[in-house]
């Protein structure tokens, strides 16, 4: 109890040491935040909303906190090119909290588009930040104000009016550290009309020390524009995660989003999507990998505000050994939403009798003329197809996974992009195989580091 | 000649039931027995528990298989000693295509032979002239296994996957139940197709119709857990005719 104490501690002796690199935007909003943080604290374990996850206790470790803003001694991504085979991919690199500057990028964006340090541009360009910076977030919880609180810098996306950017934006973040460490990190992307983005997020950890990372995310895909935006996180089993994602869609838009927790330590990832233009449709996924004693809870909320938009949302979890899974998946139709078409899947194996799982799908719907279902299952594996398999020859281990490799891959085939659902269906292969876990790092590049060193 | 398979005084319950009371039971190279038999009778447990159903504990007797103790053996070991078991009820494995889950059966038994695994080339060769066997369309080799398969597609697939993996000794578990005359034909002319002077066929079903197409040396009743009488093919025309009580009643 009162893990926020020794955090407002914090933050009143050095607010001077936090708010100074910082813009005044960034400061305006830390200090609204700031408050209601101080009178909320870290969510309690009776917060519905994080019942089967104690993230209060997650924080009272003592973690260090580059408030001064020390420049990163070593910039690992020159040994750690996080290249996808057959991706073209703009990269940008957060190593802990500071965005790492002087990446040399190998093509030039669309013009007018804009990618960033968040601090940077909410420096030199207020008026375009100003409007969506933390609108989204200020209504969110305590995590959330906490986020906004300490965080001093992170990722900017603008792509202007009609603009389509080709290359996949690939947005690398790296805990790398010699001691216990927290990283509060904020995305902020922005389509306007019909602009197009695609968007990988890797999360990676490269130390086997204590790290805990709070990542607030917010998306505005303006009217007739389009987004895929994909999620990866590849941590260690000694990193917590606190991920939050708030989408606001305007009219005829797309919005597809996975996310994919292929090896972590402790995740709580919310997303929250709001549909506020009539036409709006948006596919959201996860895939959950779970062995050891890993926690992943996946929140979702899809808020449907105005008629006739469609969504659909898929999730899967594959949990073994003592690792836990929650899911908490709530559609909210809005009185005004009519002709709304929404739909929900959850689908859960659970590979031991120590391996738990909540499952919480919610329907709340408001309006009377709409087409909403939702359906959430706990399994094992299929006894009569893994002796079916056994009686061709298959061995019962290659069996096993090729049934939890099938079981995975509805969710990555919803990935868009060619070279990306290749990768991922051979990381989700060798994580079965139990390959990854011996990777501390990258594997996306991981074959590729192998070569080199050899 | 050496027997391909020697079934003795085989026991077996499935959840503390004893199902089978003493099958004894020999097969020889080239050799095709029919297994009849009332509903109840035992006919699939001798199936399943002759590839190693998990379901099932054998708790006497023995089987010798090609000089092997076969009750010794994993299910998979089996399969790769030639012991193939076409389901009565072929399942459907969601996501998992007809061409991966071929191709990890016929690399997994070949790498039991300490042999390398098929090229990418021979492999899709030997699906397509296996495929042709059957009359399997080639979009369901290109699908998940058995899903949304018909009955006649689910049994046609159980004799093109025999065929891809050439058994030793093969068990028809009512591969003609759901199937139309067409499919009958179809399904026998694969079968009859893949028999050789040293391969040995056990076709077990409740009717004369699949025997027409694919003739018997040799027909047994099953009954209770026991083969109660072994005749030639004049048999299973006779209980077509008589049915199985005459035979009960003979055991009582």
């Amino acid at each position: 109890m009162n893990n926020e104490q020794q955090y407002i501690d914090i933050f009143e002796q050095h607010r001077e040491l936090i708010e100074k690199p910082c813009a005044t935007l960034l400061n305006e909003e830390r200090r609204k935040a700031y408050s209601r943080f101080k009178e909320q604290g870290f969510p309690a374990l009776n917060d519905e909303e994080y019942r089967h996850s104690d993230v209060s206790k997650q924080f009272a470790a003592d973690y260090g906190m580059n408030l001064g803003r020390v420049e990163n001694l070593t910039a690992p991504y020159e040994s750690f090119t996080c290249d996808v085979p057959n991706l073209k991919a703009h990269q940008e690199f957060i190593i802990n909290d500071s965005y790492l500057k002087g990446i040399d990028h190998k093509t030039a964006l669309p013009q007018g588009v804009m990618v960033g340090s968040l601090n940077e541009i909410a420096k030199s360009n207020p008026q375009l930040i100003e409007p969506y910076y933390n609108s989204l977030a200020q209504d969110g919880d305590s995590i959330a104000q906490f986020n906004t609180t300490f965080v001093q810098d992170g990722i900017v996306i603008y792509v202007p009016k009609g603009v389509i950017v080709e290359d996949t934006i690939q947005f690398v973040t790296i805990q790398s550290t010699n001691i216990d460490i927290m990283s509060n990190r904020r995305i902020l992307v922005i389509l306007e009309e019909r602009a197009s983005l695609n968007m990988l997020v890797c999360d990676h950890t490269l130390s086997n020390h204590k790290t805990l990372s709070t990542q607030i995310t917010e998306v505005f895909v303006g009217d007739g524009a389009s987004m895929n935006l994909y999620d990866l996180e590849e941590t260690s089993e000694s990193n917590t995660r606190i991920a939050q994602l708030f989408v606001r869609q305007q009219g005829n838009s797309r919005f597809n989003h996975s996310n994919i927790t292929l090896t972590n330590g402790f995740t709580y990832n919310r997303t929250q999507l709001s549909m506020q233009g009539e036409g709006a449709e948006s596919d959201i996924s996860g895939l959950v990998i779970n062995d050891k004693h890993q926690h992943t809870d996946n929140r979702t909320l899809v808020e449907h505000k105005v008629p006739r938009c469609n969504s659909n949302e898929l999730y899967k979890y594959i949990l073994d050994e003592e690792s836990v899974g929650v899911f908490a998946g709530k559609m909210l139709i809005q009185p005004d939403a009519q002709h709304t078409n929404s739909q929900q899947t959850n689908r859960n194996l659970c590979l031991t009798k120590c391996a738990r799982m909540y499952a919480q799908p919610q329907l709340e719907i408001y309006a009377d003329d709409v087409k909403c279902s939702h359906g959430s299952t706990v399994g094992q594996l299929d006894e009569n197809a893994l002796f079916y398999m056994q009686q061709r020859g298959i061995p019962i281990d290659e069996a096993r996974h090729l049934l939890m490799f099938a079981f995975a891959g509805e969710v990555i085939d919803k990935i868009a992009i060619e070279g990306i659902r290749n990768r991922l269906h051979m990381l989700v292969e060798k994580r079965f195989r139990g390959e990854l876990s011996r990777c501390n790092g990258c594997s996306l590049c991981h074959e590729r580091e192998q070569k080199k060193t050899n | 000649m050496e027997n391909l398979i020697e079934i003795k005084n085989l026991h077996a319950t499935i959840d503390g039931k004893e199902i089978l009371k003493g099958i004894n039971l020999t097969v020889k190279p080239g050799e095709v027995h029919a297994i009849m038999g009332p509903n109840g009778s035992g006919k699939s447990t001798l199936s399943n528990v002759l590839v190693g159903h998990p379901a099932y504990t054998v708790t006497e007797g023995e089987v010798i298989y090609k000089g092997k103790n076969l009750l010794e053996l994993s299910a998979e070991d089996r399969s790769h000693e030639g012991v193939f078991l076409s389901f009565q009820y072929p399942v459907e494995i969601a996501g998992v295509s007809m061409t991966n889950f071929m191709r990890a059966a016929i690399n997994a038994k070949r790498e039991y032979l300490g042999q390398e695994p098929m090229s990418a080339g021979d492999f899709l060769k030997l699906m397509r002239e296996k495929r042709a066997l059957v009359n399997l369309d080639s979009k369901l080799a290109n699908r998940s296994v058995n899903e949304g398969f018909s009955g006649g597609e689910k049994k046609r697939n159980e004799i093109f996957q025999m065929a891809m993996l050439e058994p030793t000794l093969s068990i028809l578990d009512e591969t003609d139940s759901g199937l139309d005359i067409d499919a009958l034909r179809i399904v026998a002319e694969g079968v009859n197709k893949l028999k050789g002077p040293e391969t040995s066929t056990l076709v077990i079903t409740h009717y004369q119709r699949l025997l027409d197409y694919i003739k018997p040396d040799i027909v047994h009743v099953l009954y209770n857990g026991r083969i109660v009488k072994t005749a030639g093919p004049e048999l299973a025309l006779e209980l077509e005719e008589r049915g199985y009580d005459w035979i009960k009643n003979e055991t009582l």
